[in-house]
């Protein structure tokens, strides 16, 4: 593989200018949400219009910040005091909304249910309260969804989403199509069938058996009465789910993968790299997070490092220095070998990220690199800080 | 403290991220080395457990992949087949054409169902007594209460039929705090905390599963001792950093930086952990697990983070 020129064509200033939509994802714990939020910021303040990102699950101190106290799904400006006093002024509008499973997969019922009285039969039903929040990938398909719904009422220039967390990355972006697919199945029709006639498929019939002294009849029933019911919005919502799947592989969307440079993370990135690019979606960028600082893998300064490990006492010995530090030779020896001993440690995991780097397969037009931060980012000003090491 | 491996089924849980599968890795090779028969099954199947262990793909099918230790992947659809053949007595099931698709469809269908065919195997092995311990590395904290609560959904949901019957034993291990624990694995910061006590809230709501223990893993140590942060601060002055640069042949600012960033991160972070320690029921465990620079991952990370929770279990 050839090196990687450090100077890359493209940037995430320049994406954004040109895209409506931008996807978030990676796996657990890399970062997804302060950077979804730190990209949203940055294109509010530099590209103006009007931004939005809607995300999943902020943390608190975050989240209040931007002013997402006890919202849901509603989409909400933030102050532009919030901005003042981060010390910037934003060309442009920022909005925030955060994704209600349960409340998105209420609006939805009430879209395609074909009358009223339908759509309250679908919604007080016991199965469909329980899968409205447990259905598998569920939370998937409705992130989905509810950026469809955002993105055709037409009133921002760009969307940023954070994507929930799935068991796999590649989950969401093809729950519109499993969503599609399980709502036309024969299956679906199978096990409605007799409920509608008593005539049983004789291929069926075993399933039937199996089926009903495992769960029960009533049961069975109940679920067959709740997908009757559901069968009502079938051609709505299959037709719907297949614009969903048809805007994220507009020319308008893009994906941003995130990722730390731990094994695991990268792994996971990579793969989600292979499936995007194979199955012809846009991959924009690709972001490092939470990296540590290029100066641990400097090796003079490791030899150092091991110099004020090894040589503690003499090096405290030198003529002074303890007396400069107000303090006696031993503590200073213990403290020199501590500094030294810190750096060591640290060089180490940064070899490591170094080498994950180097090993990376996959080489978007934009890779950028977030330094490991100190504290917590949970206001205007430290989305800003973030936003700034990865804008250009 | 040291009744937590006399469980006999502990589920291992945390935000993404946060090193749940080494925990759950390291705490089964733990019970194994200390004489019991460990079995260790991880549930989402992403197949990286086996690399926590060097060894080849872990399947469904229990293997002895150490001395005492077995390992498995959970496959809902194999465990369905056994699940009916053995407890139900349908052999008739194994020959049924495309159970696969059937089972996907009825799963995706009916809540519930995909999990408490995971959760009846495992309550299975416990009730069979085929192992003394068995580590679940389970999902990940949003979706274990479902997993889990999953026996009493399906009890409210399906009046009659063999499910029906056979969730009252499960119910019955799941509730015992001598039989059943859920480990959560939690890292000194700010969202994995924020989940962690979100969690104990819902656990204690919404099932009767008890909670063991919290994990915080990756707990930096703390870099200077009483006293010397103070030196430090001296130390990291021009004119120390040039007197020790020309002790060590080349400038030390790099090295103060280092050292800084460490002490700011800790402080960060010790935040976080104190916010946990102080919401978290006082009889609950809270174990430490050091952050690793040398392995990350692999066996020697596994056994490191096992010594680990060893000491801090009092072995």
């Amino acid at each position: 593989m050839p090196e990687a020129s450090p100077r890359r064509a493209g940037s995430i200033e320049a994406l954004l200018a040109s895209k409506e939509i931008a996807i978030a994802c990676g796996s657990g714990g890399v970062g997804k949400t302060t950077t979804a939020a730190a990209i949203a910021t940055m294109a509010a303040v530099r590209h103006g219009g009007k931004v939005l990102v809607v995300t999943v699950d902020p943390a608190r101190r975050l989240a209040s910040a931007l002013g997402l106290d006890g919202f849901g799904n509603v989409e909400r400006q933030v102050e532009p005091d919030a901005f003042k006093s981060a010390g910037v002024r934003a060309r442009g509008e920022l909005w925030v909304a955060m994704l209600d499973t349960k409340q998105s997969w209420d609006d939805l019922v009430r879209r395609h249910a074909p009358d009223r009285e339908t759509a309250v039969r679908i919604l007080s039903n016991p199965l469909y309260q329980n899968i409205s929040g447990k259905f598998v990938q569920s939370h998937d398909y409705i992130a989905m969804e509810r950026l469809y719904e955002l993105h055709s009422e037409g009133n921002f220039d760009l969307i940023v989403v954070d994507t929930p967390p799935t068991r796999n990355a590649v989950d969401f972006i093809e729950a519109p199509r499993r969503m599609a697919d399980f709502f036309s199945s024969r299956l679906l029709r199978l096990l409605i069938a007799p409920y509608r006639s008593r005539m049983i498929n004789l291929a069926a019939r075993p399933f039937y058996q199996v089926a009903d002294r495992v769960l029960g009849s009533q049961f069975l029933e109940d679920i067959a009465e709740f997908f009757i019911l559901f069968q009502t919005m079938y051609s709505g919502f299959v037709e719907r789910a297949t614009a969903v799947e048809r805007l994220l592989k507009d020319r308008r969307t893009t994906f941003v993968v995130v990722s730390t440079l731990e094994a695991a993370p990268v792994h996971e990135a990579e793969f989600f790299v292979q499936v995007l690019t194979a199955k012809r979606f846009h991959l924009g960028a690709l972001i490092l997070n939470k990296v540590l600082p290029s100066y641990l893998l400097d090796e003079e300064a490791e030899r150092r490092a091991a110099r004020l490990c090894d040589d503690s006492s003499e090096l405290a010995q030198r003529d002074g220095l303890a007396a400069l530090l107000e303090t006696d030779e031993e503590q200073l020896a213990r403290v020199l070998a501590e500094v030294g001993e810190n750096f060591r440690n640290f060089a180490v995991v940064a070899r490591r990220e170094a080498a994950e780097r180097q090993e990376l397969r996959v080489r978007p037009e934009v890779v950028a690199t977030v330094p490991e931060f100190e504290g917590d980012i949970h206001d205007i000003e430290g989305l800003l800080r973030l936003g700034e090491q990865i804008w250009t | 403290l040291a009744d937590l491996l006399e469980r006999k089924l502990i589920f291992v849980t945390g935000k993404g991220g946060v090193g749940k599968t080494t925990i759950a890795a390291a705490l089964a090779w733990l019970a194994a080395v200390r004489g019991k028969r460990t079995l260790v099954c991880e549930i989402d199947a992403k197949g990286n457990l086996a690399d926590f262990y060097e060894t080849g793909p872990i399947r469904f099918e229990e293997r002895e992949i150490a001395p005492r230790l077995w390992a498995m992947s959970m496959d809902t659809e194999a465990s369905l087949k056994q699940y009916l053949s053995l407890q139900l007595k349908m052999p008739l099931v194994t020959r049924m054409g495309p159970l696969t698709k059937m089972f996907d469809f009825v799963a995706s269908a009916a809540p519930g169902v995909r999990e408490i065919v995971t959760v009846g195997k495992l309550c299975w092995e416990v009730k069979e007594k085929h192992y003394d311990t068995i580590v679940v590395d389970a999902s990940a904290s949003g979706h274990i209460v479902s997993q889990l609560a999953a026996p009493q959904a399906i009890n409210q949901l399906v009046q009659v039929g063999l499910v029906r019957q056979q969730t009252g034993w499960m119910l019955d291990i799941l509730g015992d705090p001598d039989q059943t624990g859920l480990l959560v694995v939690a890292t000194p910061a700010e969202m994995p905390v924020s989940e962690t006590l979100e969690l104990t809230t819902r656990l204690h709501d919404e099932t009767n599963v008890d909670l063991a223990a919290v994990v915080v893993n990756r707990v930096l140590p703390e870099l200077f001792g009483r006293g010397e942060e103070e030196v430090f601060e001296h130390l990291d002055q021009p004119e120390p950093r040039s007197l020790l640069a020309a002790e060590v042949g080349g400038p030390v600012d790099t090295l103060m930086k280092a050292a800084r960033l460490t002490v700011t991160m800790r402080r960060s972070r010790t935040e976080h952990l104190e916010r946990l320690r102080e919401a978290i029921d006082p009889t609950i465990p809270l174990l430490y697990v050091p952050y690793l620079f040398f392995r990350s991952h692999g066996l020697r990370a596994t056994h490191q983070v096992a010594d680990a929770l060893s000491a801090e279990l009092g072995y």
